[in-house]
């Protein structure tokens, strides 16, 4: 399909096409929603594990990174694999008891986790400055240039960095890991009779899932030069999830679709200024109720 | 040869006896199968061996004589490796994929690939396993006349042809042993028919066969030896000749004493 490539270089060349640096912010968040989305929908829509404390990863990437920076001057380019790790390896901990549990279980238990990790930041005042979060992290630099407050080098990292997961989910997915997340999501212990390994595919996704939302959480650190832990709360959670249930579960370009509906949907509706959120939530039903599948989903939604 | 050997295998629930001192074998490349009323144990039974439940007492033993590996207390995905694919007395399959996509996930015990192979852009071994598992997938699908469909949602399937695919995923792990659990429930006559035939083709091909079935007339005529349980006990074994003659086993099913 042409839009296939299209599509890229359209997003890739939207900095020229249109300047306005409002809209250039809007499209960086809607990017990093993407990156976002594109973690959790492989968790919850290749693995349909429903996980409510994603967020939670997207703080320690932050952090971590502000952490480095602050502490030890680790520069941009090395925080963001380390902090991928870091909230990989924090997926994989929360995921160890989380993986016994199921459905309604496993939402309530990922919910904690996520409210704990956001109060733990808030009260551990000596690491992470608590309530007032930690200032002054360093923006990132190549060579002699400085990304700045400018959102344009931001976008353009981020388009490298949702480019590179997509295409990284797309072929998970395809896999023979794919088939057996797949095989986990629709029927837990037929797939397990067929040989797979559910606590150890589970907490693959978990980590992989974890480190995605580990980049993104560098990536805005070093955006903003500030982290606070009211930027990690449970809607947020909520907002990713919606976006990748609104995309299509399981979808790769319905993840990245999502994030962009609902970070940019918003933003059209200032307007109606009062009634923006109202009709966001109008708006959300009626397209959930004509399409439950979501925008991109084509399988059917299981029973 | 034995290649599935139980004994004394016991598992309660809660106060309920569902499996009191069981012992069998399967002698291999051989159909056995187990009858018995309603709540007998058999799929209570099945369960134990695949370690979806774990037993309390006994032990099952998988493979020849010294060589046999003691599955009591592996996960269901480790006795999947050991060779033994099952299917399920109320269709188990992976609705929302398509019919293909089932039968390949059923190859995932002999396939390797990993993280760092499914993200290698070029061609690899795991690119030979992908084709192997797909070639395999879709003779095992014009086997078992589902070759039309392989695009299909599993779900869109008629019940027929759902229990054929969760014939061709179990096949596709290359079981030595296969557990089939009311393989002929709800099927037709013709479709009965088939599936004996080919349960036949499969004990040729060499593989073991144990079976729960209600259905006489495919038990009889298929089986070499058959298993009967009730409220959770062994209560005769032999050559279908003799269990269709053994007043335990009329007992049993009919609820009263023969008359002499």
């Amino acid at each position: 399909m042409k839009l296939k490539y299209l599509l890229p270089v359209f997003f890739l060349l939207l900095p020229f096409i249109d300047s306005n640096p409002y809209h250039m912010d809007v499209f960086t968040t809607a990017a990093l929603y993407a990156l976002l989305a594109l973690g959790l929908n492989l968790i919850v829509g290749f693995v349909g594990l429903l996980h409510l404390g994603y967020a939670a990863f997207f703080a320690i990437g932050a952090y971590t990174y502000a952490l480095l920076n602050l502490r030890l001057g680790y520069p941009f380019w090395v925080g963001l694999p380390i902090s991928a790790v870091t909230a990989g390896i924090a997926g994989v901990l929360l995921g160890l008891p989380a993986v016994r549990v199921r459905g309604d279980y496993l939402a309530i238990v990922t919910l904690g986790f996520g409210e704990i990790v956001r109060i733990a930041v808030t009260n551990c005042e000596r690491w992470t400055g608590g309530p007032n979060g930690l200032l002054g992290i360093a923006h990132p630099t190549i060579g002699s240039f400085n990304f700045g407050v400018d959102s344009r080098p931001y976008y353009w990292l981020l388009f490298i960095l949702v480019e590179a997961t997509a295409w990284v989910c797309a072929r998970l997915r395809r896999s023979r890991i794919g088939l057996a997340w797949g095989a986990l999501r629709e029927d837990e212990l037929a797939a397990r009779c067929i040989g797979v390994d559910a606590t150890r595919l589970k907490l693959l996704a978990l980590g992989l899932g974890g480190a995605i939302a580990g980049l993104a959480g560098c990536v805005f650190a070093a955006k903003q030069g500030t982290v606070t832990p009211d930027s990690f709360d449970f809607i947020l959670s909520v907002m990713i999830l919606a976006m990748v249930i609104l995309g299509g579960l399981g979808s790769v370009r319905g993840a990245i679709l999502g994030a962009a509906v609902l970070s940019i949907a918003p933003e059209l509706l200032r307007s109606f200024s009062s009634y923006r959120m109202l009709l966001f939530g109008v708006m959300m039903i009626v397209l959930m109720r004509v399409r439950p599948q979501g925008l991109l989903g084509r399988r059917h939604v299981a029973p | 040869m034995s290649l599935l050997k139980i004994e004394d295998l016991t598992k309660h629930f809660g106060g309920v006896v569902a499996l009191d001192r069981v012992s069998f074998s399967v002698k291999r490349q051989t159909i056995v199968s187990l009858i018995g009323p309603n709540g007998a144990g058999k799929t209570t039974l099945f369960n134990c061996v695949t370690g979806v439940l774990r037993p309390e007492e006994g032990s099952i033993f998988f493979g020849d004589g010294a060589a046999a590996d003691s599955l009591a207390g592996c996960p269901p995905h480790q006795v999947a490796e050991f060779g033994i694919a099952r299917t399920f007395q109320n269709i188990r399959l992976f609705a929302g994929m398509s019919v293909l996509e089932n039968v390949l996930a059923g190859t995932y015990v002999r396939t390797r690939a990993g993280l760092l192979e499914a993200l290698w852009p070029w061609k690899s071994g795991a690119h030979q396993e992908k084709r192997w598992a797909h070639d395999k997938a879709h003779r095992l699908l014009e086997q078992l006349q589902l070759g039309r469909c392989a695009d299909q949602l599993a779900s869109s399937l008629p019940y027929g042809q759902q229990r054929r695919l969760e014939l061709a995923r179990a096949l596709a792990s290359d079981p030595q042993l296969l557990l089939l659990d009311e393989p002929a429930a709800g099927l037709t006559f013709q479709e009965r028919q088939e599936l004996m035939k080919f349960l036949m083709e499969l004990k040729g091909r060499g593989l073991t066969i144990l079976l729960i079935e209600h259905d006489m007339k495919v038990v009889m005529p298929i089986s070499d030896w058959v298993v009967v349980l009730d409220y959770g006990a062994k209560i005769a074994e032999g050559p279908p000749k003799e269990i269709q003659g053994n007043p335990h086993v009329i007992e049993a099913y009919l609820g009263v004493k023969t008359a002499q």
